[in-house]
């Protein structure tokens, strides 16, 4: 499965609001230890290693 | 005596002693108060349907300085409507590319290309004074065809009564006060709203912590017609974004946004402006264009609105009904739809042909949209001023990631710009028969398409109509004394059968005055036309 670096949210304005109100009243560290969750979840929900590979390279 | 609070671009209606002054005072069965985008357009709707309409305004023209500059395709389609738009889109400046920068680099650009079929595009730059002029202008031709518009300028409410079956303003002149009575009373006068202070209603909402410096300069050398925006703009203390674009007449509008804690005396300072200005228009070439400053102001801004837009027979609208920041242009495109959908309201309630409540529906539906932009031009406020460590972080992230990478781009938020409200769910709107498209759903205006001499919405007109694309004419419906003007398209284009038909063959709409969608069908069935009619009347 390659990995989507084209627009794949339908409402990408809600989704931001959504997850700026996520981190809403957490401190620096509690927003950190969020994030990692966040990324192991979004990571299993993807599975496939090459396509998470691609991503750990598309964010540095 | 009425002292200018400001100063005045152009004089269109200049004060005249009028013979209602030294008399009992007269009843109106519509009063505006407050000459702006807003009250202009309602006075032009109302006097072409044929409803009296006197507007009060404190100077004799539309004010000089920094105000609207952007007006989106809804209103020029309403403007076009009412006889206005054609001037507006001829005056008005079309910018199709957009550069977006981050710190020293270009993220990305954009070309905003025309989607075929309409007959205005997505948006024009062009000072508010020419708005109001373009709308005097078509007022005037239409008091000359006989519309009963009226139009006092250096008229100034200082007092006001309501009861239940109106109103009645004190109102100063250069002559002294004299008064008005109004069965409706349409307050269009701004974000600080004198009626709204004198009947003690609130205003509540969220002020932003900001400071924008606002610079209009005239060049005397080419430039692009381009908008360019900064996050983190590189150059000398130009603070946390900047804003470049233009507008007619050689101008080009600039935005510094300078955080809250600043010396406004000192950031007004000529040789302090120019040297920010200098040093955006130089930063792509080098070179320092010749160039005029012509209007410098800092602003503040606040999302706010009233809990309720209607008090009685007092309706509020445009700016003194809600505010919000300037990003996206949600300011007087949404006041102008304010405007379009009260028109076709009071005229139908002044002729005994709708009950005082079909007005509810304004205030229920405008709140709506007012709702839709606030949260709109707070996202984007919120995005371009991150307030926490976490967004922040976030936003910089969708920074680093547009520049590389196509997803990021549609989440940075320098502004949404402007489209009518979709009135989902509200009473007086559905069925949906068909599960046609979505963009063309009851509640939504009807989106422009090409028909065979012209566009749909030429063809909509401001009246209730029953469009029948493909299949058969239907038969007239009538309810409670209105039958809706059969417009028959028999054979569909294909930009039209893609906004309005779908996968289907064919589909009737009831369209509202203001055109925005009532019902739709597969077909032709006189009993759920009158239904939905009733309905969108406000009789159950």
């Amino acid at each position: 499965m390659p990995l989507t670096l084209a627009p794949n949210l339908p409402d990408p304005d809600g989704f931001y609001d959504d997850l700026l109100r996520a981190h809403a009243g957490l401190s620096d560290a509690e927003s950190a230890a969020f994030n990692a969750r966040l990324i192991l979840i979004l990571a299993n929900h993807i599975g496939d290693p090459e396509t998470l590979r691609a991503a750990l390279l598309a964010a540095r | 005596m009425v002292a200018a609070r400001y100063q005045t671009a152009f004089r269109l209606y200049p004060y005249r002693r009028v013979a209602d002054q030294g008399a009992a005072a007269r009843r109106h069965p519509v009063v505006i108060v407050g000459g702006g985008p807003v009250g202009l357009t309602l006075a032009l709707d109302l006097g072409q349907r044929g409803t009296p309409v006197l507007l009060l305004d404190d100077h004799e023209g539309p004010g000089q300085g920094s105000k609207a500059i952007c007006f989106a395709k809804r209103t020029l389609d309403i403007a076009h409507r009412l006889g206005a738009g054609a001037a507006m889109v001829d005056k008005g400046v079309v910018w199709n590319v957009g550069r977006v920068f981050h710190a020293e680099g270009e993220l990305f650009s954009f070309d905003l290309l025309p989607s075929e079929g309409h007959r205005h595009p997505a948006f024009i730059n062009l000072q508010q004074p020419h708005f109001e002029r373009f709308l005097h202008e078509a007022i005037e031709r239409a008091q000359a065809d006989g519309a009963p518009i009226e139009i006092r300028g250096g008229n100034r409410v200082t007092g006001l009564v309501t009861d239940d079956d109106g109103a009645t303003l004190t109102v100063d002149t250069p002559d002294g006060p004299y008064e008005v009575a109004a069965r409706y009373l349409i307050a269009c006068d701004g974000a600080r709203s004198p009626l709204r202070d004198m009947m003690g209603l609130g205003f509540a909402g969220r002020v932003f912590e900001d400071n924008f410096l606002i610079a209009d300069v005239r060049m005397k050398a080419e430039f692009p017609t381009e908008r360019w925006f900064w996050f983190a703009p590189p150059f000398k203390d130009s603070g946390q974004s900047a804003l470049l674009h233009k507008q007619p007449d050689d101008i080009w509008r600039i935005d510094f946004q300078l955080g809250w804690d600043i010396d406004r005396d000192a950031e007004l300072d000529e040789a302090r402006i120019r040297a920010r200005v200098d040093a955006m228009l130089s930063s792509q070439t080098g070179q320092v264009p010749d160039y005029d400053l012509v209007w410098t102001s800092i602003y503040t801004f606040q999302c706010r609105r009233m809990e309720r837009f209607r008090h009685g027979p007092v309706l509020f609208a445009g700016d003194s009904a809600h505010q919000v920041s300037p990003f996206g242009a949600r300011g007087a495109n949404s006041g102008v739809q304010d405007a379009d959908n009260l028109g076709w309201k009071l005229d139908l309630v002044r002729r005994g042909l709708a009950d005082d409540g079909l007005l509810d529906g304004y205030a229920t539906e405008r709140e709506v949209a007012a709702d839709e932009n606030i949260l709109n031009s707070s996202r984007a406020t919120d995005f371009m001023t991150p307030k926490t460590g976490a967004s922040r972080l976030f936003r910089d992230a969708v920074l680093d990631l547009a520049g590389k990478h196509p997803f990021a781009r549609p989440l940075v938020n320098s502004g949404r710009l402007s489209v009518p409200c979709t009135y989902d769910g509200l009473p007086g709107f559905g069925p949906d028969a068909t599960g046609g498209p979505a963009l063309s759903r009851p509640g939504a205006a009807c989106p422009d398409g090409p028909v065979e001499d012209g566009f749909l919405l030429d063809h909509l007109g401001g009246d209730f109509v029953l469009l029948a694309l493909g299949g058969p004419a239907p038969k007239p419906v009538s309810a409670h004394g209105i039958t809706p003007r059969i417009l028959h398209l028999p054979r569909v284009s294909c930009a039209l059968a893609h906004r309005y038909l779908g996968d289907a063959e064919t589909a009737l709409y009831l369209i509202r005055p203001d055109q925005h969608v009532v019902a739709r069908w597969p077909d032709f069935d006189p009993g759920a036309v009158a239904a939905a009619l009733s309905r969108a009347l406000g009789k159950a």
